[in-house]
C-alpha cells in the first residue's frame, strides 16, 4: 500500500546549525539532509554557510567546501564534476539533479536544500542504495544482440539509424528520472523505471540489434512497462535534457504496431 | 521499494527478475485509448440529446430516449464508459493497493460493480425502448 507519511524513525528533526566562517559576507546558506545509519537517530537537517569567496559557483563546489572545511563527517558521492559521471545526483532545491551542473546563482530558494535521492533506501547523509536500479538497467540487457556471425570489421550502420540513437545514447545512468518518477516510487519493485526503460529503447530501435521482438516480449507487462502514466518528471528532472517519457511512448507504439 | 537489499539474500537480478514478464498489456493500453476516442464521440452526439428533452416533459422524454438511434447511443455510450471506467479503476488499484489479498478482492469488487452499473443501465434504457 501507499505510504502517505514517513515511518516513526524516517521522520526529519531540526540539525544543527553551524557555525558561520569568518571574515566574509557573501554566504551562502546550505540545508542539508543527513542521516547516519550506526548512531540510531532520526534523519535530521543541518544548516551550513559556505564562504562564496573561497568555494567554485556550483552546488557540489559547496558541498566539497563544506566537507573540506567544516564538516568531515558529510557524506555524498562525486567524482567527475562535470556532469558525465552521474555520481551527484540529490534533489537540490525540490528537483533532482547534478550538484556539478547546478549553479547555487540558479537556486530560488533562500538557502540550498539538498536531499539524497527520493524514495531510495539511504546508506549514508546524500547517499542512497542504487542496488535495485542497476539491476533494472542489466535486466534490459544492454548490450548488442545478435544471430549473425560477427562481420569481420564493425557492425555497419547507416547515418540515419545512427542518428535514431541520439537523445538516448547519452543517458549517463545518474537515476534523476527514475526516482523523480511517482509510479517508480509506488512500484519500483515491478516498473523498470524511465532509466531502464529509455535504455531497452535505445537498443530496441538500434538497426543492429537482431533481438527486437525478444526484448519487446520481455517488456510487454502490466508493470515493467504500463506502469509509466506519462507523468513527465522524468523529462523535467533529467540533468542531461533527454526525455525517457518520449522513449517509453515509443517503446508501446511499437507494443501496438506489432499487433497489427 | 518492497525489499531492502540486505533483508533478503536474493540477488537484486533475481528480484527484479520477479515472475517474468506477463507477455501482455497492450491490450489493455489500446482499449484505454480506443474507449477514450468512443466516449468523446459518443458524449458529442448524446449531449444534444440530453439538452433537447430537458425540460420537454415525461412522457416527451421516453419517446425520444425510446427512439431506436437515441437508445442505440446511449447503450454504446454505456457499454464505452463502463469499459473505460473498469480498466481505469483496475490501473488506479494496481498502483497504489499492493497487499496481495486487498488487491484481488479490490480488482474483483471492481468488476462486479462496472458490470451492474452497466448492466441497470443498459436494462433501463431496453426498458424506455421497448415501451415497458
Amino acid at each position: 500500500m501507499v505510504q502517505l507519511t514517513l515511518p516513526k524513525n524516517s521522520q526529519l528533526v531540526e540539525g544543527k546549525v553551524w557555525p558561520k566562517p569568518a571574515g566574509t559576507n557573501r554566504l551562502t546558506e546550505y540545508k542539508i539532509y543527513r542521516w547516519n545509519p550506526d548512531d540510531g537517530k532520526n534523519p535530521s537537517v543541518d544548516t551550513y554557510f559556505v564562504d562564496r569567496d573561497d568555494c567554485g559557483p556550483m552546488v557540489l563546489d559547496g558541498l566539497i567546501w563544506i566537507k573540506n572545511k567544516v564538516d568531515p563527517t558529510l557524506t555524498f558521492r562525486r567524482s567527475c564534476r562535470e556532469g558525465i559521471c552521474g555520481s551527484c545526483a540529490m534533489n537540490i532545491d525540490g528537483t533532482n539533479t547534478l550538484a556539478c551542473l547546478k549553479s547555487m546563482d540558479d537556486v530560488d530558494a533562500s538557502a540550498v536544500k539538498i536531499y539524497p535521492l527520493p524514495h531510495m533506501p539511504v546508506v549514508k547523509d546524500l547517499v542512497p542504495d542504487l542496488t535495485q536500479f542497476y539491476a533494472q538497467h542489466a535486466s534490459v540487457e544492454p548490450w548488442l544482440h545478435t544471430e549473425t556471425p560477427a562481420p569481420e570489421k564493425e557492425w555497419r550502420q547507416g547515418r540515419g539509424d545512427r542518428e535514431k540513437l541520439d537523445g538516448l545514447y547519452e543517458c549517463i545512468l545518474c537515476a534523476c528520472c527514475s526516482t523523480s518518477c511517482p509510479s517508480y516510487w509506488w512500484n519500483g519493485d515491478r516498473y523498470l523505471g524511465p532509466a531502464a526503460l529509455l535504455q531497452a529503447y535505445r537498443w530496441l530501435i538500434d538497426s543492429r540489434d537482431e533481438a527486437t521482438g525478444d526484448r519487446l516480449d520481455d517488456l510487454e507487462d502490466p508493470f515493467r512497462l504500463y506502469r509509466c502514466h506519462t507523468i513527465m518528471n522524468c523529462a523535467k528532472a533529467c540533468p542531461k535534457g533527454l526525455n525517457p517519457a518520449k522513449a517509453i511512448a515509443e517503446i508501446k507504439k511499437m507494443m501496438v504496431a506489432r499487433q497489427f | 521499494m518492497s525489499v531492502s537489499p540486505g533483508s533478503s539474500m536474493r540477488t537484486p537480478r533475481r528480484r527484479v527478475a520477479g515472475l517474468g514478464s506477463a507477455r501482455s498489456g497492450t491490450g489493455h493500453f489500446w482499449l484505454q485509448r480506443l474507449t477514450a476516442l468512443a466516449n468523446l464521440l459518443l458524449i458529442l452526439i448524446a449531449l444534444p440529446i440530453v439538452i433537447c428533452v430537458a425540460g420537454q416533459g415525461h412522457a416527451a422524454t421516453l419517446a425520444m430516449l425510446g427512439h431506436p438511434l437515441v437508445a442505440i447511443v446511449l447503450l454504446l455510450l454505456l457499454f464505452s464508459v463502463c469499459y473505460h471506467m473498469k480498466i481505469g479503476m483496475q490501473v488506479v488499484i494496481e498502483d497504489y493497493v499492493h497487499a496481495e489479498g486487498t488487491k484481488v478482492l479490490a480488482l474483483v469488487a471492481n468488476t462486479f460493480f462496472t458490470i451492474a452499473v452497466g448492466s441497470a443501465g443498459a436494462f433501463a434504457v431496453l426498458k424506455i425502448s421497448f415501451g415497458g
